[in-house]
């Protein structure tokens, strides 16, 4: 048995209802795991993009990518973990300030993590913080310390580096 | 009859006279005046066919035509022969157009199973797409069986499916069901027609779909408006689906790499699958073999793709396969696997199956590659083409005394039973159909009776031996003989049938009556669900838990009641006379019950999840 592995996959579908269904069901179906989604129209308005995070040994990568190929509304997959590619996530988390040290607290470390206050109340705050999943899982971790009232997360987008696709 | 209605022809939408067509324009026999509502022409010779010329001419004069009629037109494009369907609220606009087609016949069937187990049996004998056609909720869930058959075993199939008013769509409307859920994992593809506008496009696609690549269904659910809406007709020319480019040609270094493996094998065999005949392959395949000269495995689902009355056929592998094909499995250097898939009921545990081979997957779909057996050499592509290109690479293998040991197994481990006395013997009456029927096309159902047809019966030809391989649905053999009667219309069509699995289609009896179709009907009766008696005599401690079939009735009385020749036999000698008889009734189907030995087992036998190695032999 090959090791397990983290891989992200760029799935380029036809825009079209239905289709995440499609690729949904497939892993449901087939006991594949998804371990964050992420779904987009393109700047190509009839095309939309699925960045797909999975994880399994060679083979099971491998049944992944042919059974997503065969899937008749997918365009194009790409694994992107082949090559060195870029990768973000989006958080937003409120956060509890009832008393106002604490608040300077918060916004101090949301400085080191680069985080936007996008809403203020007297009691609360809402950071915006981009990042790889390591950087948000940190972020996340301090944030919890003060008291987190809600969190938002997006699933990872990603690309690979250069001028090719 | 057609008679010139009108020398000049007016646009609808301008009322101009469009001089062009002067002349050529021929009204339509009266009978589609009423249903067309006098609109439609038929156009003389102009372009070939009248058919042709119908879209171009309607569209140029503005004339529109419902969704329902468009579909009907698109499925003649297409040379749709046959449509098996079983009528309902949402596809009345489909059956009224298809009322007075005579192009594209519907077969009314009993029982929506039925419907697309012929679309599918039509399918596999001629190649060509099977459709079938249905209502909405029941009557789509109703189809549902046979689509998932046909997609376990690739065939290609469209099939139609009545849809509440769009605006109902989501409300639970009556007979309302999400059938594009339903089907998802059952289907090559699906659509859901909304407007009328969709439905050349979509028909367009889904033959195309269906019928390249790795063949499958195809779902097109039509909701009702959309049949009833009227729009102008346009049926594309071509088909380009850019997510949808199936590769056919094979890598030419993979299969020169495939031509040095072979070249190098000691003890080579090659494993055919249901992917070479559904490839149109078994020319290449046999040029293969026989130049090669390497022995052959043909599986259930291949049967035919090479002869099996040839010294290098090692029969059938598998569960109930030859032991010569398990022994070669087991032992072989490399195997070379062509449209098929190393499918459980092959293999066995597969950590033992085939430990010392080198294997070579030649197939149209990636990611039936390597998805059991890891593969050295892979190679994607259409059997035919791949076979073509690697026959100009290969030569006759310097393999004697593997042949010899094949030779060998094949002699001693033949299959084989016991007469016992006065009983009819099941695997002697299959001998007996072989016997007299060798020409005819097979239909096996499931169970001991498939496995006894696919071992005594030796099939010469690709597309003689139809099955449910895949899936393994009871109930298929019946209406899928009746699709297989249609599509080849002169040959015989032999059903082998089980006592279970006959009673689960039996309605279907009446159509093939209705058309007076020839077929031959043959039950296997051990009074039994016989595989199932077989696992709980071997493997529940013979506790006969819901198998006992002796309260089924008598099947031919029962078939004499439906109006068929329905004959009984009970004694070893009556089987060949019966056989005989039934050959002379030609002017509608003819059931015989035969009564076998109830106790009968299917050996050899590789009880589930054992090494191929550890077959049961049966007698010793
Ligand atoms: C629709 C369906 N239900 C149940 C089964 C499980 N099953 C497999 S073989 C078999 C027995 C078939 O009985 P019969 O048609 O009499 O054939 P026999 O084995 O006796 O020859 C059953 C119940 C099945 N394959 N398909
Ligand atoms: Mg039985």
């Amino acid at each position: 048995m090959s090791k397990e592995k983290r891989h992200i996959f760029s799935v380029l579908v036809e825009n079209r209802f239905g289709v995440l269904a499609r690729v949904a069901g497939l892993f449901s179906g087939r006991g594949f795991n998804i371990d964050s989604l992420n779904v987009a129209e393109t700047h190509d308005e009839s095309i939309s993009q699925i960045t797909l995070v999975t994880h399994g040994d060679a083979q099971i990568i491998e049944q992944i990518y042919q059974h997503l190929n065969r899937l008749i509304d997918v365009i194009e997959v790409t694994d992107l973990s082949t090559g060195t590619h870029v990768e973000r996530e989006l958080v937003l988390i409120k956060v509890a300030t009832d008393d106002p040290q604490k608040r300077t607290e918060i916004l101090q470390v949301a400085e080191v993590f680069r985080g936007r206050v996008i809403d203020m109340k007297p009691a609360s705050l809402v950071l915006e913080i981009t990042g790889d999943e390591g950087k948000l899982k940190a972020a996340i971790d301090i944030f919890s310390t003060y008291g987190v009232i809600e969190l938002a997360r997006t699933g990872k987008i990603a690309m690979m580096r250069g001028a090719t696709k | 009859m057609p008679v010139i209605a009108s020398q000049k022809c007016f646009s609808l939408k301008t009322g101009k006279e469009l001089e062009w067509y002067h002349g050529k324009v021929i009204l339509c026999p009266p009978s589609r005046l009423q249903s067309w509502n006098e609109k439609v022409f038929y156009f003389q010779q102009t372009y070939g066919t009248a058919e042709c010329a119908l879209g171009p001419f309607m569209r140029e004069i503005g004339m529109e035509l419902s969704g329902a009629r468009i579909l009907v037109d698109c499925l003649k494009r297409e040379g749709v022969e046959y449509i098996f369907g079983v009528n309902g609220g949402a596809a009345m606009p489909i059956f009224d157009a298809l009322y007075d087609e005579t192009e594209v016949k519907l077969i009314p069937m009993r029982h929506e199973q039925g419907a697309s187990h012929a679309a599918d049996g039509y399918a596999r004998v001629t190649g060509k797409v099977g459709v079938a056609l249905a209502t909405s909720g029941p009557g789509a869930t109703n189809l549902v069986t046979g689509i998932a058959t046909a997609y376990m075993d690739s065939i290609p199939m469209v099939a139609i499916t009545g849809q509440v008013l769009t605006d109902f769509i989501g409300s639970d409307a009556f007979q309302e069901c999400d059938v594009i859920g339903v089907t998802r994992p059952i289907c090559k593809h699906s659509y859901l027609i909304k407007s009328c506008d969709e439905v050349a496009d979509v028909v367009a696609e889904a033959f195309h779909i269906a019928s390249t690549g790795k063949p499958g269904p195809v779902i097109i659910d039509i909701a009702k408006d959309a049949q009833k809406n009227e729009t102008l007709f346009q049926y594309p020319e071509t088909v380009d689906i850019r997510s949808y480019k199936p590769q056919v040609n094979g890598d030419p270094a993979q299969i020169a790499k495939a031509a040095a493996l072979i070249k190098e094998a000691k003890c080579p065999m090659l494993y055919a699958g249901g992917g070479v005949v559904l490839a149109n392959a078994s020319e290449e395949l046999r040029e293969l073999t026989l130049k090669t000269q390497i022995p052959i495995t043909v599986t259930l689902m291949g049967l035919g793709a090479f002869p099996e009355t040839h010294p290098l056929a090692m029969q059938m592998p598998g569960m109930h396969g030859s032991c010569c094909a398990n022994y070669a499995f087991t032992d072989a250097d490399l195997i070379v696997a062509i449209g098929a898939r190393f499918d459980d009921r092959v293999t066995g545990d597969l950590d033992k199956f085939a430990p010392n081979a080198k294997k070579i997957h030649i197939d149209i779909d990636a990611s039936c590659i390597g998805k059991n057996v890891p593969v050295d050499v892979p190679i994607v592509g259409d059997a035919k083409n791949v076979l073509t290109e690697l026959n100009k690479l290969v030569d006759t293998a310097d393999i004697d005394p593997w042949r010899n040991q094949i030779q060998e197994w094949k002699q001693k481990y033949p299959f084989e039973y016991e007469q016992k006395a006065n009983k009819v013997m099941p695997q002697y009456v299959i001998e007996q159909i072989y016997e007299h029927y060798s020409d005819a096309i097979v239909v096996a159902d499931v169970g001991q009776h498939q496995m006894w047809a696919a071992q005594y019966f030796k099939f010469t030809e690709p597309r003689q031996w139809l099955n449910s391989g895949g899936l393994g649905t009871m109930g298929f053999s019946l209406p899928a003989a009746i699709g297989a009667q249609l599509g080849c219309p002169d040959k015989t069509v032999v059903n082998i049938n089980g006592d279970g699995s006959y009673i689960m289609t039996i309605q279907e009896l009446v159509p093939a009556i209705t058309m007076k179709l020839p077929l031959k009907i043959f039950i296997i009766n051990n009074m039994y669900l016989g595989m199932v008696r077989q696992w709980q005599e071997l493997f529940h401690n013979k506790r006969y838990s819901a198998v006992d079939y002796h309260d089924n009735p008598d099947f031919a009385l029962l078939a004499q009641a439906f109006g068929a020749t329905g004959l009984r036999v009970e004694h070893p000698e009556d089987v060949e006379p019966a056989l005989l008889k039934a050959k002379g009734i030609n002017d509608g189907p003819v059931v015989i019950d035969f009564i076998v030995d109830e106790d009968e087992n299917v050996f050899p036998m590789v009880p589930a999840g054992a090494g191929l190695g550890d077959v049961i032999r049966g007698l010793s």
